[in-house]
């Protein structure tokens, strides 16, 4: 059996579980000392002193810094934003703050000493005498009059006003509706807990006048090139960004942070080696939220239930600043995916960004594209129901037909492949869909105390970020192409040197598993190396299920140099035209004279031995690749979530969850299912459970795992899942990515579900987290329902 | 998070703990699973913590003569695990077994638990519904106090700093007498939201709450009307349908008038599942 589309154990696993894996933390350098930073308690204060006397003679203190401090030269001292949308109001983001703190958790001094306790205790004894002012945290109160300012430059809290489609053919669409249904829905703000905490370490060589930065990062070349820009200001072949090992991001470490570039100067001008690691109280405070949308939505239909137009109106939240990526996340990622699986012919979308005295928020597992599909997969249920047709019907009725691919949207993206209507049939399938519809009528005709939903979510997500023109036409400021580099050793062994940046996605085994299945070698002979910007040419990272279509894609096509390499050195080695020569089965020969080969082996190690080469032969095997999507891919699936809601509580029980996915060919079947797992996990823990809730005065009222309900295993059903396979038509490897199709696809499923569940009381809508209380208020006040 | 700095000794027996609980600023450490994260959160700075976790003297259950005495020393999991509190007190294995997740209940103790105090704690609902007595010790002697005035407010008791709980004492449950404790759990921490111990004792009826308001509390007036009543459905149902709390908690994941509904479902689940557990 091939090696491509093997359930092959992940080689990352022994380490990692056994307690071996070097995470950030476990890392220990020559006369290492420890920072913590002192942060605001406040969402909104004006600074009016810090006195760090007490503290910089504390035990064990090296020494205390504070805004004003750590400015230097002309670059230096903020963390800028990278994605610039027309009219983006872009304030400064100071790594500490200066005069302003604008969250609960802005950094305002660090104090380094030599062990983290003493660090911890010393940061205490920072006096910093705050003017409190009034704070905003909610999204749309922030954008009304009179609201409490975040910057002096974004009047109104306005950071853009970004729209998409075509607005008069919308409204004229809406004009001759037969039917309309609207919908108003929060998109819930999120804390995305990895379960390692960020943190950095900062070594400066003084002497070389470099500087090297372990950090828990998702894209190590992006963080350096940020520092060099914007944060640290050393140039960008002084500075070396390493990613060790690191637990899970979500999103959460794409972005540069104040806290690394802190450390670092730290480091700079203390002299010694600087660790900082968040606590968990930190990272709630401090790692970009996810969401928080406040939307209007409303949907046009013909008489006979077609879909002839959307429109849409969000309110995105901020936060105090600008963070990398946060200008896309609810603008590009999110109102391009605005059509769904649905063939809308006219789709109108405006978004506010707004800022707000919280956290910043910026991409979390789907950016954009879970706020997307929980909006259009909530209107789609009210329209079902407008129409009186069963909601999977509905979604058949309006799927863009298998034959109209590739299929240009409304809103900017063109899909490139789908069919969406075997998913959907598997689906049901899988859940028993009628026999489930029996039990719910009956139950109901019953009075049970149990009541039951069943809840759909036909969902489609661009992954494969991204297209380098296509996103650089839409603001952001580089293409998302990713590189690889494969070298060939003289024994026939293989490195493989990735832009990717994996945190637990498992790409040392997949990636391995490509070249191997590409070069017929045995998986084990090929390791793979990423995560460091002096070992690895310049690479983009690891975030929006790229890293199979996009990094895996440049793996393969630097496996198709090396392979058009070895064809010259076997032409070469066989007295023959490399016109002449195939590569089959692990050997070069003459075609159509099989008895005319070189093993693999041979030709790897002639081309280090090379000592009888041709003029216009080089020696050596290792070639690289920059790979650029020419679009993005479009995994699509259909979920279907079955709950249980105790009449007497409101308490919601996930009974049984099914999903079948779409991403294209897979490499290893168990890791894409374990990525659906936690995908899953994470977006029916948005829908049941998760919220940040901030209070007026803009307190983290979920600062805590006491507060902050994560899914734990006990709380989740055994998934059912299964697959089609439409390959994507335009990379090497046919793979469209899943990382983050289970959040993406569940959010709606479950809520679906519930508001299925409630549809006797009259319930149209709930805003997640559907907690017991809101279940049980919700059956409790509204309608005639029965019990 | 980091607590602050603190000194750590360990008592060999329960004299030595009492001497070593005289000092100034001084806290006992049992299981830890309550008074560590306090200090992680410096929401606690005691100069000294004497670790009691290690007097034998204060742990197991014993039943004998329809009395039953857990020291305060012994874990959620062996309350959870005691064949002999299967008979005597099945509320409290029950309650027990709901406590946290395996860890927790690995290290947790019962004395810990009640000393501590919190709102949402299980343990204090069931020892009201027992009616148990807590023994203490102290610098002075022992003495001992009825359950029921022993919680007096918001993580607050009756304990003085320098004093040990060393057991709970109450009276086993016999043949025909049943108990039963309904939990629902906060869905972030696991702890009560509401938490209701039921105790049926020949005619007797005792319900408790947890988690309900700032200290538990003995919903006296339920039990009294459904003392010498049939336990029907409707019965239990009339009886909780006069519940009241004059200050429930409230906040972001249940308001007061949710807790109160809920202590009125969980009432009447904990009551039922005693009744239908009588011989
Ligand atoms: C993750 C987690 C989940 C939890 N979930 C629950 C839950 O669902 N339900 C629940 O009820 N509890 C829960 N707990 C709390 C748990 O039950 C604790 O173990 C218990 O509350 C305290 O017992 P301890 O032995 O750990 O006490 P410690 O933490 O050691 O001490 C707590 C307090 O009691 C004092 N103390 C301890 N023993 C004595 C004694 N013999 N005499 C006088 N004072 C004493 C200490 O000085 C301290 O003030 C949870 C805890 C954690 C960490």
């Amino acid at each position: 059996m091939s090696v491509f589309g093997a359930s092959i154990k992940r080689r990352e696993d022994p380490a990692l579980i056994t307690g071996k894996g070097k995470y950030t933390d476990d890392l220990v350098r020559p006369g290492m000392c420890f920072a913590a930073i002192v942060r605001s308690p406040h969402a909104h204060a004006r600074i009016m002193s810090i006195d760090t006397s007490e503290a910089a003679t504390a035990p064990g203190v090296i020494a205390v810094f504070t805004g004003q401090d750590l400015v230097r030269g002309e670059a230096g001292g903020v963390v800028p934003t990278c994605w610039l949308l027309p009219n983006l109001v872009t304030p400064d983001h100071p790594i500490l703050a200066k005069d302003l703190v604008r969250h609960v958790g802005d950094g305002v001094a660090v104090v380094v000493a030599e062990n983290r306790y003493q660090a911890h205790d010393a940061a205490e004894l920072v006096e910093v005498d705050y003017d409190p002012l009034d704070a905003v945290t909610d999204v749309v109160a922030a954008l009304e009059p009179g609201a409490p300012q975040v910057h002096a430059e974004a009047e109104g809290n306005l950071a853009f006003d970004w729209d998409l489609g075509d607005k008069e053919k919308t409204e004229a669409a809406f004009s001759q509706a037969a039917h309309t249904v609207s919908v108003d829905l929060r998109n819930s703000r999120l804390i995305p807990h990895a379960v390692e905490p960020r943190g950095a370490l900062a070594e400066w060589d003084d002497a070389k006048g470099e500087l090297t930065v372990w950090v828990t990062s998702q894209n190590p070349h992006v963080h350096r090139l940020l520092m060099t820009l914007a944060s640290i200001g050393l140039p960008e072949h002084k500075i070396r960004v390493i990613a060790p090992e690191v637990g899970g991001g979500f999103g959460s470490k794409i972005h540069h942070y104040p806290d690394e570039a802190i450390a670092a100067w730290c480091a700079m001008n203390t002299g010694r080696p600087v660790k900082w690691v968040a606590t968990r109280s930190e990272t709630n405070l401090t790692d970009a939220h996810g969401r928080d949308h406040a939307s209007h939505a409303e949907m046009a239909l013909d008489a006979e239930g077609r879909i002839i137009g959307l429109k849409v109106e969000t309110k995105a939240a901020m936060g105090a600043y600008l963070s990398t990526f946060a200008p896309s996340v609810p603008t590009y990622l999110y109102g391009t995916l605005l059509s769904g699986q649905y063939d809308i012919p006219a789709i109108h979308v405006r978004t506010l960004g707004a800022f707000t005295h919280t956290t910043p928020v910026d991409a979390y597992r789907g950016a954009g594209r879970p706020e997307a599909t929980f909006l259009i997969e909530r209107i789609m249920d009210l329209g079902a129901a407008k129409m009186g047709l069963d909601p999977g019907d509905f979604r058949r009725k309006n799927f863009i037909a298998p034959d109209a691919f590739p299929y240009a949207t409304q809103v900017a993206l063109e899909y490139d492949s789908g069919n969406y209507g075997p998913a959907l049939d598997r689906a049901l399938e899988m859940v028993g869909y009628q026999a489930l519809r029996d039990e719910q009528a009956e139950r109901r005709k019953s009075g049970d105390g149990k009541l039951l939903g069943i809840g759909l979510s036909t969902f489609i997500e661009a992954c494969g970020l991204a297209p380098s023109q296509v996103v650089g036409s839409l603001g952001a400021q580089a293409g998302l192409w990713e590189s690889a580099k494969v070298r060939v050793h003289p024994t026939g062994t293989i490195t493989v040197y990735s832009g990717s940046s994996g945190h637990g996605q498992g790409h040392e085994t997949t990636f391995a598993q490509i070249v191997a299945d590409r070069l017929a070698v045995d998986v084990d002979q090929v390791e793979v190396v990423q995560g460091d910007t002096r070992e690895v040419q310049f690479g983009m990272g690891t975030y929006g299920s790229r890293s199979a279509a996009v990094g895996g894609s440049a793996i393969s096509e630097a496996v198709d140099k090396v392979i058009a390499k070895g064809k010259k050195i076997a032409a070469h080695l066989l007295e023959a035209s490399p016109d002449d020569i195939v590569f089959e089965d692990g050997a070069f020969h003459v075609q159509g004279v099989p008895a005319k080969t070189q093993a693999w082996g041979d030709v790897v190690l002639q081309a280090y031995l090379a000592h009888n080469y041709p003029d216009d032969l080089e020696p050596g095997l290792e070639e690289t690749a920059f790979y650029n999507p020419a679009n993005f891919t479009y995994p699509f699936g259909a979920h279907i979530a079955v709950v249980e809601i105790d009449r007497d509580t409101g308490h919601v029980e996930l009974r049984q969850y099914a999903c079948c996915d779409d991403v294209g060919n897979v490499i290893n079947p168990m890791i894409v299912e374990g990525q659906v797992h936690g995908g899953l996990a994470q977006g029916i823990g948005q829908a049941l459970w998760e919220e940040a809730v901030y209070d007026d005065y803009g307190q983290l009222l979920t600062g805590t795992l006491m507060d902050y309900a994560l899914p734990r295993a006990h709380m989740l059903p055994s998934f059912d899942t299964d697959r089609t396979v439409t390959p994507c038509p335009h990379n090497p490897l046919g793979v469209k990515g899943v990382g983050e199709a289970g959040t993406i696809a569940s959010p709606a499923a479950v809520t679906n579900a519930v508001v299925d569940a409630l549809s006797t009381f009259g319930v149209e809508h709930l805003d997640m987290p559907l907690t017991s209380e809101k279940v049980w208020r919700a059956m409790n006040q509204s309608g005639n329902g029965q019990g | 998070m980091f607590p602050g700095n603190f000194e750590y000794v360990r008592a060999g027996n329960l004299k030595e703990a009492l001497t070593l609980l005289s000092g100034e600023d001084c806290k006992a450490l049992a299981g830890g699973h309550s008074l560590i994260p306090l200090l992680k959160q410096r929401l606690a700075q005691p100069a000294k913590l004497v670790d009691i976790s290690g007097l034998d003297e204060l742990k197991g259950v014993t039943v004998e003569a329809g009395k039953a005495r857990v020291g305060a020393l012994t874990t959620h999991r062996e309350l959870a695990a005691s064949e002999a509190l299967q008979g005597a007190a099945q509320v409290l294995s029950e309650a027990a077994s709901k406590v946290g997740d395996p860890q927790v209940r690995n290290r947790g103790t019962l004395g810990g638990n009640i000393a501590h105090a919190d709102p949402a704690s299980d343990l204090p609902a069931v020892l009201l519904a027992l009616d148990a007595e807590v023994s203490i010790v102290g610098p002075n002697g022992s003495r001992s106090t009825k359950a029921d005035g022993f919680f007096s407010g918001l993580m607050d008791t009756d304990l003085a700093e320098n004093e040990v709980i060393s057991h709970v004492e109450f009276s086993s449950l016999g043949a025909g007498d049943a108990s039963a404790y309904c939990k629902f759990e906060h869905p972030a921490s696991g702890y009560a939201i509401c938490g209701a111990a039921a105790v049926i004792r020949g005619s007797e009826v005792r319900l408790a709450f947890n988690g309900v308001a700032a200290v538990p509390f003995l919903a006296s007036a339920v039990g009294d009307s459904l003392s010498g009543s049939d336990l029907s459905d409707a019965a239990i149902d009339s009886a909780l349908s006069a519940l009241e709390h004059d200050d429930p908690l409230s906040d972001l994941h249940a308001s007061a008038e949710y807790r109160l509904h809920l202590a009125k479902v969980y009432g009447g689940r904990a009551l039922r599942a005693a009744r239908d557990r009588r011989g």
